[in-house]
């Protein structure tokens, strides 16, 4: 089973501008998951269009409840492929994207179109889509869950890296609120703290151990 | 941002730039007078399949725009 997701986004900047900055988003302090990037196929078809194929190197962290179903030595990164063809045309631009790693456990193929937006002719809509599906036996519904919620947040932080890309291209400073850096801050502490909670219960079992010894 | 082979990381870095600059200012506009990034691209080529080759990760396994099979809706 796969399952389906679709939603629209817009960008305030006009087409030309949105292409130019997905050539050039990463990096941006949204995409710290990033690790590599790379052109690995381009070319300019007789009718004049841009297809390309870049290989990315992401993070990717499994969710903790499935942890005890993976291999222990598991790589923590992703291979990404992302295709595209950029139309001058019509100006659109159509992205074609999926993990070619762990895709047995949770695969993901995202589709956007970028275009101009029918009501503002200065800014930009995506159309995006995604199909997710996994393989893993028994626990494969569960991971289509995270696997979609995690998507979703993706595309948050997408948008976000994208109006930065852009708005530092205008010559603007990107806005970065203070009451992101505080949130970003507060979660950061809260993952601190779980880990230490973690670690200590670690300590407590095995000092409980030695104990009985 | 740097390349998946370490030491492709200079090579792909003069080539976006080159090739930005080609985009915003020919490509988009129609201008087909030729692409001034060749050169930089295929050295820059060279250097990153060899790493991909090394690293064994399976770019060439699906066509290009690959999984866009028309899927349900489901």
């Amino acid at each position: 089973m796969v399952k389906y997701f679709s939603c629209f986004g817009v960008l305030k900047s006009s087409w030309d501008q949105v292409f130019i900055a997905f050539w050039q988003r990463y990096p941006n302090p949204y995409s710290n998951h990033v690790l590599t990037e790379d052109i690995v196929f381009r070319e300019v078809t007789p009718d004049n269009r841009l297809i390309s194929r870049r290989l990315l190197t992401k993070t990717s962290r499994a969710p903790r409840w499935a942890e005890p179903y993976l291999p222990v030595q598991m790589s923590r990164c992703a291979y990404i492929m992302e295709d595209s063809i950029v139309d001058p045309q019509t100006k659109t631009m159509t992205t074609m994207t999926w993990n070619i790693s762990h895709a047995r456990l949770l695969s993901v193929e995202e589709r956007c179109v970028y275009g101009v937006n029918p009501e503002n002719g200065s800014w930009t809509q995506i159309k995006r889509e995604a199909w997710i599906s996994s393989s893993l036996y028994g626990l494969s519904r569960a991971f289509q869950e995270f696997g979609l919620a995690r998507f979703k947040s993706s595309v948050t932080k997408t948008m976000k890296g994208f109006e930065y890309v852009l708005a530092k291209m205008q010559g603007e400073t990107p806005s970065r609120t203070l009451a992101e850096t505080a949130k970003e801050a507060t979660e950061k502490a809260r993952e601190t703290a779980l880990a230490a909670k973690e670690k200590a219960k670690g300590l407590a079992s095995q000092a409980q151990k030695k104990q009985y010894v | 941002m740097n390349s998946v082979g370490e030491g492709c990381t200079d090579l792909k870095r003069e080539y976006d730039q080159c090739f930005n600059r080609w985009f915003a200012e020919k490509f988009l506009k129609g201008d087909r007078s030729g692409d001034p990034c060749t050169e930089m691209f295929k050295k820059y080529q060279v250097c990153v399949q060899k790493a991909i080759k090394d690293k064994d990760i399976p770019i060439d396994g699906v066509e290009f725009m690959g999984p866009n099979k028309e899927k349900p809706e489901s």
